[in-house]
């Protein structure tokens, strides 16, 4: 596809990914590709497919058909790769960070202990090299008083600190791929941007590239360069954050930034119904029986994804799937 | 409005507000913190001196991080709790009392739960959950029962046919919405709602909202509403108190405060919030501390990038801001500085 074409040197490649769940088409041939250094965000609602691409790409995901490709830059691609392969992939080329660290990280084990593990897999460390290596990731990602919390168990910090330990073990082995699952959207605000904050200032250190999910549009204008944006498993636009919020061609985009509420805003429109379930989902354009502008071709016929101004080369990657753009 | 209550306190009347709070504390005793095994106790500061009255009709937003006391202030005006000082008034009179009285209380001030799922009997059915405070209260005779239920799922838009169905088979929103159509069955003049639209997508919450925002308009109802997202308080509620470590740090008119806050947590706060294309602020250090461990002097002063000397030995008191504002800072901002 022209995604391809145009990031040759692309660190991550998908294109085509679908996924399939018994009946329902989860993912429906979603495609992006991925810079290294860059920021990427992926947004929609419940529903979308956000965190399923992110958990196919680390093989993550059970009991479901995948079909497509995902190419990591020298590893091949990520979706075929065998159990073994994967699993001497994931931490030192790709990591994850979950939105519930409290549940990821386990119980039973002293956080420390959970990282050194890391630590000496991967990278073969010794005991005390492993131990000193992860009082400085500790600091690092803004532990105080690192050494001691080595030795708490994850109920003891707060969710804020556990995010910080699940920073520090997803970015341990220095991989080139982080890809970070609503990170905050169990936190505070106060702590959100401190998170935000610290996985941005940590990958940019390692010229790493990173996949947000978010759901928060504004939050992701903020963080990335690039965000796509997904209704009910497909790709409805995607390109630089700039274009896809200020020029925005696609109605569901238009809805998704109408819906977050600023300080100070008193006007809100809320959009109708909901997203369709799989069961019920519609031939042509998915978000047809929502949209405002839907036309009789919509219900019909998907739409392709479309550069929106293949004149402008800042716009280039900017891409929509509507038959009736605003 | 919220204000000064020392000053307007008056014998109960129409025009006394809802609620007022007086130097409200609570306490709550636990065992020291590591030591699970050990019969001492010691008391956590949950709330402290709080001050904050609610007038009818009108909607005040409760803001503040995790731990800062939100919740057990909502519990305590809905008289789940009662407070170790200070007094809780609805009418005039201690929460506690008119509650104990019968279930007139119950009836008046209907409360909407953070989790809505766990607040519902997952073997009931939706027009079951709702049909039973009609009954219990009383509201309309049996034959009627059905047709309100299908007037309230109207309202909160929900189709008729949902009232067959069980809430696991209902999206986040859709439950939401279930525990709002129960909380207006026995048509409350208050309405008490903790985080009842966090967590969902940003299109349900906008739904969720603009219903509620109805409500409070056509039905008068009075909203006391407990959110963490500043842009949910400042769409929602006119009034906005701010809480930190138990206390209310700074209170008053939303926008007012809002756009040019005087405290610098309301500060902080305001600029963590997302803001589109805005570079993500620098965010306040630290988290927020133990209340079994307060800091000396303003409990901010740990976190404050203002904080001078006098912070760390000097407790500030809500002081009035003009007007209708009220700030706990020895060293407000000016509307200048923000």
């Amino acid at each position: 596809m022209m995604l391809q074409q145009i990031n040759a040197e692309a660190l991550l490649s998908v294109s085509d990914l679908t996924v399939h769940r018994g009946p329902a088409k989860i993912l429906d041939r979603v495609s992006l590709s991925l810079a290294k250094g860059e920021t990427l965000a992926l947004v929609g609602e419940s529903g979308a497919g956000k965190s399923t691409i992110a958990t196919a790409l680390m093989q993550l995901l059970d009991g479901a058909e995948i079909e497509g490709t995902a190419d990591l830059q020298g590893a091949g691609d990520l979706l075929s790769l065998r159990k073994r392969e994967m699993v001497k992939l994931r931490g030192q080329r790709l990591s994850m960070i979950f939105q519930d660290a409290g549940a990821a990280l386990n119980p039973a084990y002293t956080v420390g202990r959970q990282l050194i593990t890391t630590l000496r897999r991967n990278l073969g460390l010794s005991r005390s090299a492993a131990r000193s290596r992860a009082i400085e990731l500790f600091t690092q990602v803004g532990i105080n008083d690192a050494e001691a919390r080595l030795s708490a168990f994850p109920h003891q910090l707060s969710g804020g600190m556990q995010q910080r330990v699940m920073v520090a073990i997803a970015l341990a082995c220095n991989p080139d791929l982080l890809l970070a699952d609503e990170p905050t959207s169990a936190l505070d605000v106060t702590i959100q941007a401190q998170i935000i904050r610290l996985i941005l200032q940590l990958t940019r250190e390692r010229g790493a590239s990173c996949i947000f999910v978010l759901h928060d549009l504004a939050l992701a204008s903020q963080s990335c360069d690039r965000i796509v944006v997904l209704y009910a498993g497909q790709v409805v636009e995607s390109g630089p954050s700039e274009e896809v919020l200020k020029r925005h061609r696609h109605p569901y985009t238009r809805q998704l930034e109408s819906c977050v509420l600023e300080i100070g805003r008193k006007d809100l429109q809320a959009p109708e119904g909901t997203v369709p379930s799989h069961d019920q989902m519609p031939a042509g354009c998915r978000f047809a029986t929502r949209c405002p502008r839907a036309l009789d071709r919509c219900a019909r016929e998907a739409p392709p994804l479309t550069p929106a101004d293949p004149a402008r080369s800042d716009a280039r990657d900017h891409l929509f799937a509507c038959w009736n753009p605003e | 409005m919220m204000l000064d209550t020392a000053t307007t306190r008056t014998a109960p009347s129409r025009t006394a507000p809802i609620f007022e709070l007086i130097e409200v504390e609570k306490v709550f005793q636990v065992r020291p913190p590591g030591r699970r095994f050990t019969r001492e106790k010691v008391g956590l500061r949950a709330l402290d001196g709080v001050r904050l009255s609610v007038e009818k009709g009108a909607s005040l937003a409760l803001v503040g991080e995790s731990g800062s006391g939100k919740s057990t202030l909502l519990r305590m005006v809905a008289g789940l709790d009662a407070p170790s000082g200070g007094r809780a008034l609805y009418h005039g009179r201690p929460i506690r009392e008119v509650r104990a009285e019968g279930p007139g209380f119950a009836r008046d001030v209907a409360m909407v739960y953070q989790d809505a799922r766990g607040s519902l009997d997952p073997r009931m059915t939706v027009g079951a959950l709702i049909a039973e405070p009609l009954r219990h209260f009383g509201i309309v005779p049996k034959a009627q029962e059905e047709t309100r239920v299908g007037e309230l799922l109207e309202r909160v838009g929900l189709p008729a046919d949902a009232a067959k169905r069980y809430p696991s088979g209902l999206s986040g929103g859709q439950v939401r919405r279930v525990a709002i159509a129960r909380a207006l069955a026995s048509e409350p003049s208050v309405l008490v709602a903790d985080e009842a639209v966090s967590g969902l997508d940003v299109s349900t919450q906008a739904q969720l909202l603009t219903l509620l925002r109805k409500l409070q308009q056509e039905m008068g109802i009075t909203l006391v509403f407990i959110t963490h997202d500043l842009g949910v308080a400042s769409y929602l509620c006119e009034q906005i108190a701010i809480m930190y470590l138990g206390r209310i740090v700074e209170t008053g008119p939303t926008d007012a405060v809002l756009n040019a806050p005087a405290h610098p947590y309301a500060a902080a706060l305001r600029g963590a919030a997302p803001r589109f294309f805005e570079p993500i602020p620098e965010p306040l250090p630290g988290e927020i501390p133990s209340p079994l461990d307060l800091p000396k002097g303003c409990r901010f002063s740990t976190r404050c990038p203002m904080a001078q000397d006098d912070c760390r030995t000097r407790d500030p008191q809500l002081g009035t801001l003009g007007a209708g504002r009220a700030v706990a800072c020895l060293h407000p901002l000016a509307p200048s500085d923000t």
